[in-house]
């Protein structure tokens, strides 16, 4: 007999693995929402009955402020670089309102809230695009710069009151009918402009462009420069609006309210497909890696096992799903 | 099933496979007896590089089966194929370049005796094996990367556009080397462009087309025409007379340069440099290896600043800190390496597109009809082949450089810089880019079209300047500029002195200070600094 080479799973019954590999790099949402929905079957039957319109209602709600906070991070993954500064700027931002709040009114704490964070954007890209400091080293150390900042501001407010504003109570936490959040309101357009963004804009483009091949960006007449500090600009606002969401959630705003979102974001961002070397993937896959994590996590914690264990299998889990996405996604 | 393999080395029948929707073989074969440099010939995206990757295991073939000796084989991986005897050299060197010369070969076992032995065959006996890979000019990479692989005595030797890069010399050399292989009971499969190589040195040649085998020639007087035959499966492009090209690109007297260089200097590598380009002209530059061509093209096209000299563009003095600078005056660069220009992972659209979104003003939302109306018509004057448009990395390599071409054709050009845009392609594809470049020069476009195949000067350009050691040399109108003139220049020699053949043997010690220089080629410009 002849050696055949490389055609063991051509004769497996029903389709080769190189036809799925061809079905899921076309379509790489596929695997995701196949995922997405055996989370839910496996939440259905390990608590019969818990899966319908108000469940459906508190996954969005939580699911909501993740899935911006991992667009921050799909935006600049897309260029080869990474916003680990996402967790302080949204804490600060959360925390500026409501100590404004009751003081300046709530606008005027948001309007704050955004310029420092668009500030600390604006560092974060000048560093990155002309400095070229590394973004992962860049941003975080743009994210103890800001803890810093705001445990200044802490003491320097420690009078005033830091109740989280009804509205945000409202934004954050509530549901209409029991099953749409009203955080979608701040959503729903901040994914459109993301997802229109990326897609049918010049700088969308480029963001692909640059984290593709800097070479040929620049060989293009792309400067670079100018995209990142945009970029490290947007990425803050977007983390500071996940703030508020956050704030308005768990009714609370500490200067480490969304630290714990920080590698959940990023883990999002790679389940969805977005690749962390830059130039490929997108939102979409980002929304339902959000979804995923956020469902995954309700399953955790349902089957009640000790917060430790809990970790663990979290963290194997993502782990597991990004390594299994990328072999299902790329060809050989 | 009956075993054909007897006396055979190696023996690749029925390979096949797909990259998504493209198919790169469906039928290949390939047989190499003992002993013998076996060409294997193709067009663009026939799927020679397909075969060879498949046969060194660094690429799974879909169906298909491999024999070395006789005995089937599955080769996995590079490791694999290299105890099976297969070896193979790609188009890319393949060492790492942080690391010196001396740990490179460590990394792949490499005998050091026998390794110095082929460097001193092949030419580079002065090598120092303590420089860092990445200082090394790509020439004397490929010639290293040669002698590596001979040096563990492969019984398949594979060499993929081994001799693209390399300038004249080097490549008798190489050829020499390979042709003495010949007649042992070891072989080399031999990939090469230049017909006049594999008559040179091949006994034998497969012919590919379209990803299948579609014959086997035995390479003698005249078989050349039946190779191209079999590769092009059709008529092949003919190229305007050279009386119709000089008519229509006769400019007229007292006309301002659409580029005037003014004594432009580069550091140690680039002195002096003057000439000017006209509108509706190809000028050729011809340069041996590393004699500061591509300072000057990275110079022109924004991304190095000179270190002397004055730029003009329509008279008028310019300075560029920016490829976007030259991109603004109307410089628009097309770079010798494909891996430079494409955004590998996205599609040929967005490839194209690229330039029209670079600026500023330009970041908000696309015109998406006037965008496709564009790209569309660059796709079409360069006849790209569009069937794996979803990633530009999944398209032949000539296909590729067209997407690199047509980006610019898209915007509309005015002067356009090409480095060497026919390296390492198919015939068709050269032709067709020939026929473009003058084109544009017909619609008033002025070309800069630095080329290391010396014939290229008489079927492209109207005047060619030649440089060496960092200065112009010559210029040589295309009447004159034969392959013996331009030979002649680029070694700055006196014309009429010497056949080539002796500039060749007489030039080694010339070419072999040039190739390896004291201190390091400006590599491309990533500092902070050039990139703004």
């Amino acid at each position: 007999m002849r050696g055949v080479a490389g055609t063991s799973g051509a004769r497996s019954p029903w389709l080769g693995t190189a036809a799925w590999r061809g079905l899921f790099s076309d379509r790489p949402m596929i695997p995701l929402l196949a995922l997405l929905a055996v989370l839910v079957v496996a939440s259905e039957i390990v608590r019969p009955g818990i899966v319908g319109p108000e469940w459906i209602g508190i996954m969005l709600r939580a699911a909501v402020p993740l899935a911006i906070l991992a667009g921050c991070q799909t935006l600049t993954m897309l260029t080869g670089g990474i916003d680990l500064s996402v967790g302080a700027v949204a804490s600060m931002a959360g925390f500026v309102v409501a100590s404004l709040a009751a003081g300046s009114g709530v606008p005027t704490g948001i309007v704050i809230a955004l310029v420092a964070a668009a500030l600390a954007g604006l560092v974060s890209g000048i560093g990155v695009g002309v400095f070229r400091v590394h973004p992962l080293i860049m941003t975080l150390g743009m994210s103890l710069v800001v803890l810093g900042l705001v445990n200044f501001w802490q003491l320097q407010t420690i009078t005033t009151s830091t109740g989280i504003p009804g509205e945000f109570r409202t934004v954050g936490s509530s549901t209409l009918a029991k099953i749409l959040p009203y955080s979608l309101v701040v959503f729903v357009p901040l994914a459109a402009i993301i997802l229109v963004g990326l897609r049918r804009t010049g700088y969308g483009r480029l963001l692909y462009a640059i984290g593709d091949n800097p070479v040929a960006a620049r060989l293009s007449g792309a400067r670079s420069w100018q995209i990142l500090i945009v970029l490290y600009v947007v990425s803050a606002l977007l983390a500071a609006a996940a703030g508020f969401l956050i704030s308005g959630l768990t009714n609370t705003a500490s200067v480490s309210l969304a630290d714990s979102y920080v590698l959940p974001s990023v883990a999002a961002a790679v389940i969805g497909g977005t690749s962390i070397m830059g130039g490929r993937g997108g939102f979409a896959g980002t929304i339902v890696g959000a979804l995923i994590l956020t469902v995954l996590s309700s399953l955790l914690t349902s089957l009640g096992y000790p917060e430790a264990v809990r970790q663990i299998l979290f963290g194997s889990i993502i782990v597991a799903v990004a390594a299994a996405y990328t072999r299902v996604t790329t060809e050989s | 099933m009956t075993l054909t393999t007897t006396g055979l080395l190696l023996e690749a029948t029925g390979i096949s496979k797909t990259y998504g929707a493209v198919v790169a073989l469906k039928c290949a074969s390939l047989a190499v007896r003992p002993g013998e440099v076996h060409a294997l010939m193709g067009a663009n995206g026939a799927g020679k590089s397909t075969l060879v990757k498949i046969l060194t295991g660094a690429v799974r073939p879909d169906g298909g089966t491999i024999a070395v000796h006789g005995r089937p084989r599955t080769v996995h991986s590079p490791a694999e194929a290299r105890r099976s005897g297969l070896v193979s050299i790609y188009q890319e060197p393949a060492l790492v370049p942080d690391l010196d010369i001396r740990s490179n070969l460590r990394l792949t076992e490499t005998p050091l005796e026998p390794f110095r032995h082929w460097l001193h065959e092949l030419g580079l006996e002065d090598l120092d094996l303590s420089s860092i890979a990445r200082r090394v000019p790509l020439a004397s990479l490929r010639i290293i990367d040669l002698a590596r692989a001979l040096a563990i005595e492969p019984d398949v030797l594979m060499l993929d556009e081994m001799t693209a890069a390399l300038p004249a010399n080097l490549t008798e050399r190489v050829l020499e080397v390979i042709g003495r292989q010949r007649g042992g009971d070891r072989s080399v499969i031999f990939i090469s462009h230049r017909m006049i190589e594999i008559a040179a040195v091949c006994d034998r040649a497969t012919v590919l087309r379209e990803g299948e085998t579609v014959g086997v020639v035995d390479v003698t007087e005249g078989s050349e025409e039946r190779i191209v035959e079999l590769m092009l499966g059709e008529g092949v492009v003919d190229m305007p007379t050279a009386a119709e090209r000089r008519a229509a690109a006769a400019r007229a007297s007292g006309a301002t340069a659409r580029l005037t260089a003014r004594d432009l200097s580069s550091g140690t590598k680039l002195s002096d440099v003057s000439f000017d380009l006209y509108p509706g002209e190809v000028l050729g530059v011809v340069a041996l290896e590393g004699q500061g061509q591509d300072e000057l093209f990275d110079i022109l096209a924004g991304s190095q600043r000179p270190s002397g000299g004055e730029l003009l563009v329509d008279g008028a003095p310019v300075s560029f800190h920016h490829p976007a600078d030259a991109i603004r005056a109307g410089l628009v660069y097309v770079p010798a390496d494909r891996a430079e220009a494409l955004l590998m992972q996205r599609s040929v659209r967005e490839n194209i597109a690229l330039p029209f979104t670079a600026r500023i003003r330009r970041w908000g939302l696309i015109n998406a009809g006037d965008e496709h109306r564009k790209v569309d018509r660059a796709i079409a004057t360069l006849q790209i082949d569009t069937r794996a448009h979803g990633e530009v990395r999944r398209l032949s390599g000539g296909n590729q450089q067209k997407v690199t071409i047509a980006r610019w054709v898209a915007g509309g050009v005015r002067t356009m810089l090409c480095f060497d845009p026919t390296r390492g392609i198919d015939i068709r594809t050269k032709n067709q880019i020939y026929v473009l470049l003058r084109d544009l020069a017909e619609a008033g476009a002025a070309v800069l079209f630095y080329t290391s195949e010396l014939k290229e000067v008489q079927l492209v350009c109207d005047r060619a300047i030649v440089i060496f050691g960092g200065r112009v040399v010559a210029e040589i109108g295309a009447a004159n500029a034969d392959e013996a003139a331009l030979l002649h220049a680029a070694y700055n020699l006196r014309s009429g002195a010497l056949m080539p053949e002796q500039i060749v043997a007489e030039a080694t010690a010339v070419e072999a200070a040039v190739v390896v220089p004291a201190d390091p080629p400006a590599a491309r410009p990533t500092g902070p600094e050039a990139d703004r």
